[in-house]
């Protein structure tokens, strides 16, 4: 029994590759534990930086600097009343949010954090994930005409609409970048996750520096298409508040909102996630060909710890810039044991086999954090696109713009 | 890694595709019907990863379930459900309905009686690894010609649709 825990953690493949139930689940639980608090923290993150980007101070009540805000507004969420119109189909009400987070949380089976840290690992991984996120467009569809009401159809409309034509430039995007991992001395490429960003080790480059400027045109598609996918600002046009109240989850409270809101974020996290793996090398650390060698090793290795190190003091900053009133008491503890928490983290990234195990996993969280970060400044910076703007921008300038790239790359490629 | 509960799941996925399939037929709201058929379709990349063609799967899924249906709903959508629900489902052609039925019937259970003499015995080995190569050896190799007839019927349809969309080109 021991035995067979501990051989997994020697092997070098993914528990879905060596057969191993037990890992395989421990995993998925991993996972689906890092995806919730990810999406609490972006919750939060998101209000705190939105304010800080318009002068505003955000969420400051509930915790040190609204800390605990989030836990705050889950706990709202479920002791909500769970409103269902009178005249809905109930049924595919009751379906629809489900639909959504099952596809937004399916696709991270094959979502690779590192060389093994993925549950399984498909040779149609990359196809297995454009796939499952689009039947996402589905849930949305089934929300917006359940809700028999004018406001969710219309924003369902509209989803679809824009999911549909910019699934197109996306898959283009991506196609270029899976041809470049063909181009090796056998000559084959590969769809599956972990061997595409394998192609990137192998050819010593992220595919967004590859035949410059094409990678970085591909990458920039891709990452104007994925906004549209996950119905962000600034493409936002199915929740738009000023027209359509909320869009296609009007006529959803309490608990079935909430299951909305979590799989906006997850899908968020899992279309960044798939930019990371196909453009910026995914679990590779930066500058791994030119700052190579033991010390260099040495030296990125302990950037995990050292980054949690540095979030532990900026929580010991804060506890000792709290007001020293006695009713801030007990936030001023709170933030400290947040900070110890953090501390123990960065001191256990330290430990060497934890080191080198789980580097992998903080070089591609980084990667999407910073992907995560760019969606919140989208939203802070550009103001929404008209409907046919939108359109435009799909169907005349990002798909033609794909179609010259796959066939100027293709061309290099050959060359 | 080895295949696990292959009967069960074989039988599971069969049976959610039948009943997909007649849930289509039966309900009277064509979203439900929409609804039933992405089921079936779904389960049916289920059987086709269980035949070794991961490929073929993961098209299935994006185009069937994730393309084709989106826009199925987008139109049934559009349309006026309370007319169509008024509608008779089923039109009275029984006896040409019982012709086809018994026929196809007939084909099934000839085959499920001989299928040993007319499948070979031998199942070819797969390679699951190399399977979407394989496809695209295939369908740029030896179905070349195929291939390219249907894009060319793919091209007219959309020309059929411009032109019928369009009232001035």
């Amino acid at each position: 029994m021991l035995d067979y825990i501990t051989s997994y953690l020697r092997s070098d493949t993914t528990p879905g590759q060596a057969g191993n139930i037990l890992w395989a689940v421990v995993y998925i639980f991993l996972i689906f534990a890092g995806l919730s608090v990810a999406v609490i923290a972006m919750n939060w993150l998101e209000r705190k930086i939105l304010a800080h980007m318009q002068v505003r101070l955000g969420p400051m009540r509930v915790g040190p600097h609204g800390l605990l805000q989030p836990i705050a507004d889950a706990l709202k969420l479920l002791i909500k009343e769970d409103i269902m119109p009178a005249e809905a189909d109930k049924f595919v009400f009751w379906m629809a949010p489900l639909v959504v987070v099952m596809t937004a949380f399916t696709v991270f089976v094959v979502v690779p954090f590192g060389a093994t840290h993925a549950v399984t690992d498909m040779n149609i991984g990359i196809l297995f994930m454009v796939g499952v996120s689009s039947l996402s467009v589905l849930g949305i569809v089934m929300a917006g005409w359940a809700s028999n009401s004018h406001y969710p159809l219309i924003g369902a409309l509209r989803s679809s609409a824009q999911m549909v034509s910019y699934e197109i430039a996306m898959g283009l995007a991506v196609v270029s970048a899976i041809l470049m991992t063909s181009l090796n001395s056998a000559g084959t490429g590969t769809l599956s996750m972990i061997g595409i960003v394998q192609a990137q080790q192998a050819q010593h480059v992220w595919f967004v520096f590859k035949f410059f400027p094409l990678g970085m045109i591909a990458f920039f598609i891709f990452a104007i298409a994925m906004v549209a996918e996950t119905n962000r600002a600034p493409f936002d046009l199915p929740e738009a508040e000023s027209e359509l109240t909320a869009g296609f989850h009007t006529e959803y409270s309490g608990f079935r909102w909430s299951l909305f809101f979590l799989a906006e974020y997850s899908a968020m996290i899992a279309v960044s996630s798939i930019a990371v793996t196909l453009w910026l090398g995914g679990w590779l650390r930066p500058f791994s060909n030119s700052l190579t060698g033991d010390t260099w090793e040495m030296v990125f290795s302990l950037i995990p710890g050292l980054s949690f190190l540095a979030f532990a003091a900026m929580c010991f900053l804060g506890v000792f810039r709290m007001p020293k009133h006695r009713a801030f008491r007990m936030q001023t503890m709170g933030l400290a044991g947040f900070g110890v928490l953090l501390g123990g983290i960065g001191l256990l990234l330290f430990v060497p086999p934890v080191r080198y195990r789980v580097q992998d996993i903080f070089w591609f969280s980084a990667k999407v954090a910073i992907s995560m970060y760019m969606y919140i400044w989208y939203r802070g910076t550009f103001p929404r696109y008209r409907f046919d703007q939108l359109m435009k921008v799909g169907w005349k300038v990002l798909l033609p713009l794909g179609i010259g790239v796959l066939v100027l790359t293709a061309g290099v490629g050959v060359l | 890694m080895q295949p696990v509960a292959t009967t069960f799941f074989f039988y599971f996925l069969a049976a959610l595709t039948l009943a997909g399939g007649v849930l289509v037929i039966t309900r009277k709201n064509p979203v439900h019907s929409a609804l039933a058929l992405i089921i079936a379709l779904l389960a049916q990349a289920g059987l086709y990863l269980m035949l070794y063609a991961p490929f073929v799967a993961g098209v299935q899924i994006i185009l069937y379930a994730g393309g084709i249906m989106v826009l199925f709903l987008f139109v049934i959508m559009l349309v006026n459900l309370e007319r169509s629900q008024r509608e008779e489902q089923f039109n009275k052609q029984w006896l040409l309905g019982i012709i086809a039925a018994t026929a196809l019937g007939a084909l099934f259970i000839t085959i499920f009686v001989r299928g040993r003499a007319i499948f070979p015995v031998h199942i070819a080995a797969v390679a699951e690894e190399s399977n979407t190569q394989e496809i695209g050896l295939m369908l740029y190799g030896n179905y070349m010609f195929t291939f390219e007839i249907a894009s060319l019927l793919l091209l007219v349809a959309i020309i059929g649709a411009v032109v019928m969309a369009k009232k001035r080109i």
